[in-house]
């Protein structure tokens, strides 16, 4: 196994935590602080990175295999959008398309995120658009990574296994050195640890709902985003314990699920407002960084062994075809697997895959009788009154009926 | 037979055969439907329909049944209903008009469709994906999703870094057909006979070789056909008869009237003379059709080449003839290739424009972004601004939809339309006052077979 001073050099280039938390203040205060930091669209860590003489991986959602970009001493970092003003990136697409394309390019317009390697994946129809938008804008290489769409297939496994070999050489152009298997079992190992402790922080929002209410796990989650896993790790390793003594009362509120939260984020206000009457003990949201379930075996060679799990042990999200994982069994999984009540089923405007799933979850919810909220967002929403006011009559509805 | 009855025979022939022979498959679609035969429901990008056609299923393109809806004025009925249902007015439209026309139980303004027995569809568009999902929830139809992965590097050439690169990609898609044939012999409960596929395979060699020369034909001036309006007629033969002796017989009687109109200066107006020789990029705007056309013909505009040909025809502009010596390896090979130049079409498609405005001596490119198809649409916008910075050519950006008709406003496209033909015109004129023509126009044009 690696030492651990070998793992914080791969972590920083300068061998220095990229984030300096108040972590002796009060818990309150340190999710603040990281509040502040995720929902920064001038991305502070990965400015400081760079600084620091490290390079980027930017993958854009849903999932990537982060192990990759890891293990060449590269930081991944989730592309995601935000909430920012666009002063360029509109006038490069038609009118009918989501937030979330607009943002990542204009981030990489203005200069705040442009990653020196981005990797997008043809999830959407709008989303294969962006690679072509990027090789014409944006003078760093983009790249293209195919994930199956016919995971039945025997061969699936085997192909994607070879597709992760081929991102890879650029991934080691990028980094200038090559990857070995070991570089990539330690990377893996580390991932583990980190979806590991991701599934301690939902684990939390299910048992103890009080504790941990979605907007704040999500800005946890959303951090590992954006900052080395190591350190990822070692923050929540100190939080978990925090948060899980913190003094919060439970109240009687309706358990629910958020649903599409895959791709684009719903603003952070949006969640808080959720929160005002809900407890959201499950969700969607940045799936992508909690797709694989379990942990990545470390035996073998590793890219078969992401390659499987990919494909075998993980969630599900309205852009993988998967006829094994119909994704209305899934949420009615997941809403029973997390004791809910009620389903909030969110889609983000223009978003084809989401609206088209709203129709499958409706019906599938409709049979089972589970009570359900349906709704759209927009990542620059600022108003939640109308959505909090029509939330709060969909809880009372179902409190007194 | 003098040069006039020729002209009579020959000139309108595609429109006239065209037309019938979509009648008739329609007409073969309802006795299918009437008979509970098991159809195979593809899509034009990727459809497989060789493979299909070799076990003798009808085959279903959903895409065109749900244009046609659009074209036959009655695509709101079907609309309205699927959003009844729950469809958001933001999804795909032909989605939305299939979902209502099985609800309706087949019911289509040509005919009556048979129920899927199985989908293929490609991953060249993610709605396939979500659509194919739909008969799945619906009727349990086996959904086979053929991965074809296209191009990786962001830019269109080249496709393939190496040789591996591409059989890497074309061994996976192997695979997938080869997994895919027992499906199909359940299906349709016959054997897969490998010589019946090599007649099929070949049938659509002939039509590929006409379908290029055809589209190379419109370089003369007048352009003998329009892209967009002919094209459109052509696609849709090209997709529903692909492996058929009458669609390979179509398209070399096609290939025979287009080079008479071109030697006899025959161009695609009926009722004017080409002043405009412009590309098209997009889907058409099905809901208005007939007078979308008209607005530019009006003007005296042709378009001698689109896009739409390019990526609804799944790639088959692409020099590539199947191996009849491997067949299954071939036509591996030729899905790959065909479905990324497809999708190239649509998503990377600057370099391609650029090429085709210098050979075609185009004047103007029409982007006509749909809210119903992000696929084709979401990078128009973006592609423009390339085309703009290295071609002396006006471009005009209208968006609308292919169906759905409360999207589509004849009155902002016509005004729209109007003063991008007003720009040409005076452009021509300062051109014509200067003397010469632009370096960008001029030059390629004058190798060119115009």
């Amino acid at each position: 196994m690696e030492s651990a001073r070998e793992h914080k050099a791969l972590a920083a280039p300068s061998g220095q935590p990229l984030l300096d938390l108040p972590l002796d203040a009060p818990l309150d205060e340190v999710l603040g602080e990281i509040r502040e930091i995720v929902e920064d669209p001038a991305y502070p860590t990965v400015r400081a990175w760079r600084e620091r003489g490290g390079r980027v991986v930017g993958h854009f959602q849903v999932y990537f295999p982060e192990e990759l970009a890891h293990a060449a001493g590269l930081l991944p970092v989730k592309l995601r959008g935000g909430q920012l003003e666009r002063r360029e990136a509109d006038s490069h697409f038609g009118s009918a398309i989501c937030s979330i394309l607009r943002s990542v390019l204009e981030l990489a317009l203005n200069g705040d995120l442009r990653p020196d390697l981005m990797v997008t994946h043809p999830i959407c129809d709008a989303a294969r658009n962006l690679a072509g938008i990027w090789a014409r804008n944006i003078d760093s290489p983009g790249q293209i990574l195919y994930l199956p769409q016919n995971p039945e297939s025997a061969f699936a496994a085997r192909w994607l296994a070879q597709e992760y070999a081929r991102v890879l050489r650029d991934i080691e152009a990028v980094a200038g050195r090559a990857v070995t298997d070991a570089d990539l079992r330690r990377s893996i190992a580390v991932f583990n640890e980190n979806r590991r402790l991701l599934r301690r922080v939902y684990a939390i929002r299910k048992e103890h709902p009080s504790l941990l209410p979605v907007h704040e796990s999500w800005v946890l989650t959303a951090l590992g985003g954006l900052i080395p896993r190591e350190e990822h790790n070692a923050l929540l390793n100190t939080l978990i314990p925090r948060i899980l003594r913190r003094d919060a009362h439970p109240q009687d509120r309706m358990r629910v699920v958020f649903e599409g939260g895959f791709c684009e984020q719903p603003p952070l206000d949006l969640l808080r407002a959720i929160a005002d009457f809900c407890y959201v003990v499950d969700d969607d949201l940045l799936i992508g960084l909690r797709w694989i379930l379990d942990d990545v075996a470390l035996d073998g060679p590793p890219l078969d062994r992401l390659a499987e799990a990919y494909l075998e042990q993980s969630s599900y999200s309205p852009v993988q075809h998967d006829a094994r994982k119909p994704k209305e069994r899934m949420l009615l999984d997941r809403i029973r697997n997390s004791g809910a009540n009620a389903a909030i089923i969110a889609a983000a405007k223009m978003c084809e895959p989401g609206l088209d799933e709203q129709v499958a979850y409706a019906h599938a919810l409709d049979e089972a009788g589970i009570p359900y909220f349906v709704t759209e967002f927009e990542e620059r929403m600022t108003g939640f009154d109308h959505l909090q006011i029509q939330l709060e009559t969909f809880v009372e509805n179902i409190l007194f009926t | 037979m003098s040069s006039a009855l020729v002209a009579t025979d020959l000139v309108g022939r595609g429109a006239r055969e065209g037309g019938r022979l979509f009648r008739e498959w329609y007409a073969g679609l309802t006795r299918a439907a009437e008979n509970g035969d098991p159809a195979a429901y593809v899509f034009v990008m990727g459809s497989l329909a060789e493979l299909v056609r070799s076990f003798d299923m009808p085959i279903v393109f959903p895409e065109i049944n749900s244009l046609q809806t659009a074209v036959r004025k009655t695509a709101d009925e079907y609309l309205s209903l699927a959003e009844d249902h729950g469809y958001s007015p933001d999804v795909c439209g032909y989605v939305k008009a299939d979902y209502a026309l099985q609800v309706r139980g087949g019911e289509h303004p040509m005919g009556r469709i048979p129920r899927p027995a199985i989908a293929i569809l490609t991953n060249a568009c993610n709605t396939y994906l979500k659509w194919g999902e739909i008969w799945e929830r619906m009727y349990g139809t086996p959904v086979a999703a053929i991965d074809v992965p296209g191009n990786r590097g962001a830019s269109p050439r080249p496709e393939w870094p190496s040789a591996a690169d591409f059989e890497r990609d074309r061994v996976y898609v192997e695979y997938q057909i080869r997994e895919l044939i027992p499906r199909l012999e359940q299906v349709s409960g016959r054997p897969f006979d490998i010589d019946r596929l090599r007649e099929v395979l070949d049938r659509t060699n002939r039509m590929g070789r006409a379908w290029r020369r055809l589209l190379e034909i419109n370089r003369s001036s007048p352009a003998v056909f329009d892209a967009m309006l002919e094209g459109t007629i052509y696609l849709g033969v090209a997709n529903a008869l692909r492996g058929t002796a009458e669609a390979a017989d179509y398209f070399e009687d096609l290939v025979e009237e287009m080079e008479y109109k071109a030697a006899h200066g025959i161009g695609a107006l009926v009722d004017g003379e080409e002043r405009h020789r412009l590309i098209f990029v997009g889907v058409p705007c099905y809901p208005i059709f007939r007078r979308f056309y008209q607005l530019f013909s009006e003007w005296g505009g042709t378009f001698v080449s689109s896009t739409y040909t390019w990526f609804a025809s799944g790639g088959l502009e692409d020099p590539f003839e199947y191996d009849l010596a491997r067949p299954i390896e071939s036509l591996s090979e030729g899905v790959l290739r065909g479905v990324t130049r497809a999708v190239n079409a649509m998503l990377f498609h600057d370099h391609a424009l650029i090429e085709a405005i210098d050979t075609f001596g185009a004047d103007g490119v029409v982007y006509h972004p749909v809210k119903s198809c992000r696929t084709v649409s979401t990078g128009l916008a973006d592609s423009r601004r390339v085309v703009l910075e290295q071609r002396d050519v006006l471009c005009l950006y209208i968006e609308s939809d292919m169906m759905d008709k409360r999207v589509v406003s004849e009155a902002q496209l016509k005004n729209r339309i109007d003063a991008f033909f007003e720009g040409l015109d005076s452009r021509k004129l300062r051109k014509g006052l200067s003397g010469g023509e632009s370096a960008a126009a001029a030059g390629p044009l004058a190798g060119s077979s115009r």
